[in-house]
């Protein structure tokens, strides 16, 4: 027989399963997952891509199948792409972890923000915590970071995009 | 079970949109580790792996909705170059850096623009696709504009360079912004694009660019058409082999 899991529990264990990319982040830090539907003997989870080629679904699809093996349900996962992932969705406690981490948390609000043309964001050094920053590269180490350096520590560092 | 020929319009739309994205998506692809600098080299295979994820999405969609039992592997990877219908100018090659900066020129603002149009559609699938890859168009559109700007208004060499490229790729643009009998029977249920519409803003947002970069718009002296029919260039038979090779050699095989 297997037992109904409760939200809780299955909640604990999905927060055991961190993003490959950037592994202090948790899915649910990441806003990745988009729906729980716990039935009795089946869990099914929906997720949705950060961007449309991240090379870490695939892995954050076994993780997930892996860690919700120990509760003996079926796992069904279903990718959704609307609405759109927005790093708007990144928790505060995920921001936070990501800043000690050594990467800028993405600008609040994408709405607010010129993405197109406007002027660049100040993005504050997650080493020093100076602005006096300069865009390196609008691409980085993955699909979703750009590539910073600060003018006061001297230091390059990540800036997780606003999208 | 049979489909609808309603469905088989959908899934031939959505390879057509598929085969668009993953042959530019592998011309990008080709500038790993050959990019005129690290960032640029990643950036490059950024917006490449966006392509690919897009053509996933296109691909994969195509074949639930055909219902065949076919996958988004087999569209990729088992159709022969006049089975495939993108456009002309993403299966070009990837040339120097000037001309992958002027076909992005040209199809970034063009992704841009039938995105936002495409988020309309009464396709959920494909409007959320076009959710999804409009915020990375946006960013790749920046992103080529800034290399247009310092090409263009950088050193003679470079304003050259820039404005041979774009002539070499300027006749193939046209083929964005024709409706086939398919795009046209969509559009009438409210799923496809209209394309032609797209085409003054696309104008507005080239001429920006151009004159930002000091360069001059090339003239409309010829055009080259045929990909959605199936008719291509003899490029794209290369970039198959490459891009199908181990598939054709050992079907099937997985990583």
């Amino acid at each position: 027989m297997v037992a109904i899991q409760t939200r809780a529990e299955i909640q604990a264990l999905l927060d055991q399963v961190f993003d490959p990319e950037i592994p202090v982040l948790t899915v649910t830090d990441l806003g990745v997952i988009r729906g729980v539907d716990i039935q009795p003997g089946l869990i099914r989870i929906t997720l949705t891509p950060t961007y449309s080629g991240c090379p870490a679904m695939n892995t954050i699809e076994q993780d997930i199948r892996a860690i919700l093996a120990s509760t003996g349900c079926a796992v069904e996962i279903d990718t959704v792409y609307a609405p759109a992932w927005s790093s708007d969705w990144i928790s505060d406690a995920g921001r936070e972890k990501m800043r000690d981490y050594g990467i800028a948390p993405p600008e609040k609000d994408t709405h607010s923000k010129k993405v197109l043309m406007g002027a660049d964001p100040t993005i504050e050094c997650p080493h020093c915590q100076s602005t006096q920053t300069k865009l390196i590269s609008e691409f980085g180490s993955t699909a979703c970071k750009a590539m910073y350096h600060c003018d006061d520590c001297l230091q390059p560092f990540d800036y997780f995009k606003c999208i | 079970m049979a489909s609808s020929n309603h469905n088989l319009s959908i899934a031939q739309y959505a390879i057509g949109l598929g085969d668009d994205a993953l042959t530019l998506g592998h011309r990008l692809s080709e500038w790993c580790s050959h990019g005129p600098y690290l960032e640029e080299d990643i950036a490059l295979i950024n917006i490449s792996l966006d392509y690919i994820g897009r053509a996933r999405m296109f691909l994969d969609h195509a074949a639930t909705v055909e219902g065949e039992g076919r996958d988004e592997d087999q569209l990729a990877y088992f159709r022969d170059d006049r089975e495939f219908r993108n456009r002309l100018i993403f299966e070009l090659p990837r040339g120097d850096f000037a001309e992958t900066i002027a076909r992005q020129c040209i199809v970034d603002p063009f992704y841009v623009l039938f995105f936002e149009a495409l988020m309309q559609s009464k396709d959920p699938v494909l409007a959320g696709i076009a959710g999804k890859a409009i915020k990375e168009s946006r960013y790749h559109w920046k992103h080529t504009h800034s290399w247009m700007l310092r090409l263009g208004d950088g050193t003679a060499e470079s304003h050259q360079r820039i404005l041979t490229a774009l002539d070499e790729v300027w006749g193939y643009h046209f083929e964005l912004f024709e409706m086939t009998d398919l795009d046209r029977e969509l559009l009438d249920a409210g799923i496809a694009v209209d394309l032609a519409a797209l085409k003054p803003k696309w104008d507005s947002m080239i001429d920006e660019v151009l004159t930002a970069a000091t360069l001059t718009r090339p003239e409309d002296t010829w055009r080259q058409s045929g990909g959605r029919n199936g008719e291509h260039t003899e490029h794209l038979g290369h970039l198959l082999t490459e891009l199908q090779f181990i598939q054709r050699a050992h079907p099937g095989l997985q990583w």
